[in-house]
């Protein structure tokens, strides 16, 4: 019998290990989600592998009084549902943990561990016994499973009951069997087990005020907010489903009733060369548009990112980046395309950037990039992944300001048209890098040629030195206009202002933020910006000056975004510390404790 | 894509169009292409069909690739928007064009090199959206910008110019059209006016993917004894199945042709072609039988030419999208936005 652990109430992390294609990701989710219900921050992970039926998958959920929202780098209670993995799943459990296993068949004997404890519960059996479908009896096992942890762990059935319903509202037929299971399970451990666990939930009251939502709906849902019209897109997983949440969205809110007319249009495009395409069509003649897609979509459509670079023209991208290079691992994710986004195509190019740190900036920077696409006439980045794009975050509810209008940038109307003398599409008028344009069908004064060939400011076509230079470096005068528009860094102040400095991006936001908590009660001070988009603009210059060392963050081998720090800022190399996770598994508060913690040590040594 | 600016010169007594304009609004710049290249006449063949569709010019978007070809919509049109795509990608900008804005002409021009081999994909899928656009190959067998490599065009036995022998099989547009359920299907000849500009007409009356092949001779690299594709060889070899004539909305329909030899065939806009069979032979009403026609004549080394698939039923991507009238660049953003009181409600569903 393992040493009995003290209570740990609101503050464990649940990992389920299974066999993907067995149903299992509705009993998951009905865990994070009971959890989320009962007021206990909570954030779920999936691990999956890109196959569709049989692979090993794993579910994490991370419950948190503390709010900490990234992984903890422990499992303290794993369920071991899948034979091929139970080995390694036995091993992960922190010592002090629990493992339950399904013992309506026996576990080899050298699977076994003295530090922890181990529970069988009869899943199979007890479903074998119940119901008479064999389908039936794999899902269900997923649901029985739900059940007895929800007696292990203190979950309010009620709870259980309202999402048993709202997770089966189309398919009512299923309501009773899956509670039956869940209550078969239930039963079993209030009779069997030690009910509850020193592990276990207590309702809290800390998630009012803030929903459960992936990354890519969030983005969708952005798109849709933002008057976006035409979606164009090749599926690539981990991208997906914002395409297919946009067209739900849009199917909800811009299909009329009446006739069933569609105020949208998707196009489900031959390959991301032809989707990326489509997007410049469509936003040449003025519609919103935009493309997502993941590392091997964004290099297909670097040709025509580079012509949209140098044509001008809008466009909203959304990498939802999966690890690399080549095909890499499409289900496990990184930030390894910041250089092959940065500067996408031949010759020289550059694109804005953004960089949401969960779903909730998904949504608000979608939005913002397509106000940002249209005022600087130019493709605009949106660089997700996939832990963010598809795993369930728990974020402040999504609001939305009804005073907003899309801003269409230069955009000339009838009436400009037909006030000016002239039209000449690539002059500066303004003084800051962007010109005016015109859309085809409104005047015609406003006809001109849209070319990726060299051109001259009146848009005709050059092969002149002179000419060639003056568009190109008024485009380097747009892109310090650009700085001076997108959002600026989120940055995190210590109290006193430390002379360390964290630079980061995106994702690993939470297990930074929770690094510098620890940090900070182990009486170790860092600030930290949270950069959110390309170009830099000046207040990441000062941060960088301001910190005499600065550890830059980020999910790549390669120090991607310390090489674009380095490009484009004065910043010296030498006060540059690199802290890299790039496994592919969504990285946890450990990798910068460590760094930060010898860096003092040494500090202290010295 | 380079052109020399035209001097305009308005004679008075030029005929003027419906919308007072005369043949010279719808020219463009001066062709930089070599003197006798097949495709100037097919610019020439653009600029009258437009002219007498009484269409202004600035309602057209006039879209293409890299290549000879591509160079061609700057003499023309030069009040309409132009745009010069990559090298194959063209069918992609005219898809999301007419995603945005379904009222405008959308109108192609590429080539064999730009549609058959780099862009054989794109275009095969906006044939298969029938993307309502029309779609010009200019077809001439040969690379011309990189000086002469055969194309995916070019027929087994044609001789380069450097005496190279082509061994691989021709890839014909107008035989994937058929295969791949093209609504609007012609082939024709530069050197045909009066067969082109109908079908120009036509196609630009058409809703859904017109495909017009050109056989287009290339003066400099493709116009020699030998080449299936020479001025020589398109001549003698033209073998015209069926003619179209194109009537406009509202026109008068003349008894110019015996019944029963003229099948009519009704526009969306009113407008009506008219089909006249030139070879007996041909049936232009099943696309397997154009399809096996074409086959058969290709073998004797024939070019079988005219309007040799129409099809005024199948709706085009918009139909099959059910997208609404109006152009979705033109929605105002009112019924765009949800809003936010829709946006409280919809969170329910994330609690």
């Amino acid at each position: 019998m393992a040493k009995q652990q003290k209570s740990r109430i609101n503050d464990f992390v649940l990992k389920i290990a299974n066999v993907n294609g067995t149903g299992s990701a509705s009993a998951n989710s009905l865990l994070m989600k009971a959890v989320f219900r009962m007021g206990v921050p909570v954030s779920g992970k999936n691990f999956f592998p890109s196959n569709i039926q049989g692979l090993p998958t794993w579910y994490e959920i991370r419950v948190s009084k503390d709010g900490y929202l990234a992984r903890s780098g422990e499992v303290d209670i794993m369920v071991a549902m899948n034979a091929q993995t139970y080995a390694r799943d036995l091993q992960e459990v922190a010592p002090g943990g629990v493992l339950l296993y399904d013992s309506t068949w026996p576990r080899d004997r050298l699977l076994s561990r003295p530090d922890i404890e181990i529970i069988g519960v009869p899943l199979a059996r007890m479903c074998n016994e119940r119901f008479a479908n064999a389908r039936t009896r794999i899902l269900m096992k997923n649901m029985a499973y739900v059940g007895v942890l929800a007696a292990l762990l203190e979950l309010d059935r009620g709870v259980i009951v309202e999402l048993v319903k709202e997770t089966f509202a189309k398919k009512p037929g299923l309501i009773e069997s899956n509670q039956q299971a869940i209550d078969l399970g239930y039963e079993y451990a209030r009779a069997n087990l030690p009910c509850p666990l020193p592990l276990r939930v207590k309702s809290l009251g800390k998630t009012s005020g803030h929903i459960m939502i992936d990354g890519n709906t969030a983005a969708a849902l952005g798109c849709v907010y933002a008057g976006a019209t035409v979606g164009a897109w090749y599926p690539i997983t981990p991208s997906t489903s914002l395409m297919d949440a946009f067209k739900s969205f849009c199917e909800r809110y811009r299909k009329d009733s009446d006739t069933g007319e569609r105020r949208y249009c998707v196009v489900q495009a031959e390959d991301e060369l032809a989707a990326i395409g489509i997007v410049l069509g469509a936003t040449w003649n003025g519609a919103r548009a935009f493309t997502p897609t993941s590392g091997p979509g964004l290099s297909l459509m670097s040709e025509f990112l580079g012509y949209a670079y140098y044509a001008e023209l809008p466009a909203v991208l959304f990498d939802v980046q999966r690890v690399g290079p080549s095909t890499g691992m499409p289900t496990r994710t990184q930030q390894a395309d910041l250089l092959a986004a940065a500067y996408a195509s031949h010759g020289d190019t550059k694109h804005v950037l953004l960089f949401p740190a969960d779903p909730r900036e998904c949504f608000e920077l979608a939005v913002t990039a397509f106000d940002l696409a249209d005022r600087l006439q130019t493709p605009v980045i949106v660089m997700s992944d996939l832990d963010i794009g598809m795993n369930d975050w728990m974020c402040r509810d999504l609001e939305w300001d009804a005073e907003y209008r899309p801003d269409r940038g230069k955009v000339l109307s009838t009436e400009q048209l037909d006030a000016a003398k002239t039209f000449h599409r690539y002059v500066d008028v303004d003084g800051d890098g962007i010109p005016q344009r015109t859309l085809p069908g409104v005047h015609p004064r406003g006809a001109y040629f849209v070319r990726g060939s060299g051109h001259n400011q009146y848009g005709g076509y050059t092969e002149d030195a002179v000419e060639y230079q003056q568009v190109v470096d008024r485009l380097v005068k747009k892109w310090q206009t650009a700085a001076k528009l997108v959002p600026e860094p989120k940055i995190r102040r210590s109290r006193k202002g430390a002379a360390v400095g964290i630079v980061s991006l995106g994702s690993c936001d939470a297990a930074i933020e929770e690094a510098l908590e620890r940090l900070a009660a182990k009486g170790i001070q860092a600030d930290y910006c949270r950069i959110r988009a390309f170009p830099f603009g000046k207040k990441v210059r000062q941060f960088l000056e301001q910190h005499e060392r600065v550890f830059v963050v980020e999910q790549n081998r390669d120090a991607q975004l310390k090489t674009l720090l380095l490009a484009e800022t004065q910043y010296p190399a030498t006060r540059m510390q690199s802290v890299l996770h790039y496994g592919g598994l969504p990285m946890d508060h450990r990798c910068v404790m460590d760094a930060l913690e010898q860096y003092a040590a040494q500090g202290e040594a010295a | 894509m380079t052109s020399i600016a035209k001097p305009k010169i308005v004679h008075e007594g030029l005929r003027r169009n419906a919308l007072g304009l005369t043949v010279r609004d719808y020219e463009g710049g001066m062709s930089t292409l070599c003197a006798g290249c097949g495709h100037d006449s097919i610019t020439a063949a653009i600029v009258q069909a437009f002219f007498e569709l009484d269409i202004p010019p600035h309602r057209v978007a006039k879209m293409s690739g890299i290549g000879c070809s591509s160079k061609t919509p700057a003499y023309f049109l030069s009040a309409s928007h132009g745009f010069n795509s990559v090298h194959g990608r063209m069918p992609s900008i005219a898809t999301g064009a007419s995603a945005a804005n379904r009222e405008l002409h959308l109108f192609g021009v590429s080539g064999d090199g730009d549609s058959l081999s780099i862009g054989i994909g794109q275009f095969t899928h906006a044939l298969r959206r029938n993307l309502d656009m029309v779609y010009i190959i200019e077809n001439n067998g040969v690379y011309g910008l990189t000086k002469g490599q055969f194309s995916a065009s070019a027929d087994v036995g044609s001789k380069a110019k450097r005496g190279e022998v082509n061994k691989q099989p021709p890839i014909d547009p107008v035989q994937i059209a058929l295969a791949l359920g093209g609504s609007f299907v012609a082939r024709s000849f530069s050197g045909d006016k009066d067969q082109l500009v109908p079908l120009i007409k036509a196609g630009v009356r058409h809703r859904g993917f017109a495909l017009i092949d050109v056989i287009s001779p290339c003066v400099t690299f493709n116009d020699h004894e030998d080449s299936t594709k020479s001025y020589a060889y398109a001549r003698e070899f033209n073998h015209r199945a069926i003619h179209a004539d194109f009537v406009p909305p509202a026109a008068e329909i003349k008894a110019a042709y015996d019944e029963g030899e003229v099948l009519p065939v009704d526009m969306h806009d009113g407008s009506r072609v008219l089909l006249r069979k030139v070879a007996k032979d041909f049936d232009p009403g099943t696309r397997g039988a154009a399809l096996e026609y074409i086959r058969a004549r290709h073998r004797n080394g024939e070019i079988v030419t005219g309007l040799l698939y129409i099809d005024e039923s199948e709706p085009d991507m918009h139909g099959v999208n059910a997208t609404v009238a109006a152009p979705l660049s033109r929605l105002p953003y009112e019924d765009l936005c949800p809003g936010r009181d829709a946006l409280l409600a919809l969170q329910k569903r994330f609690r």
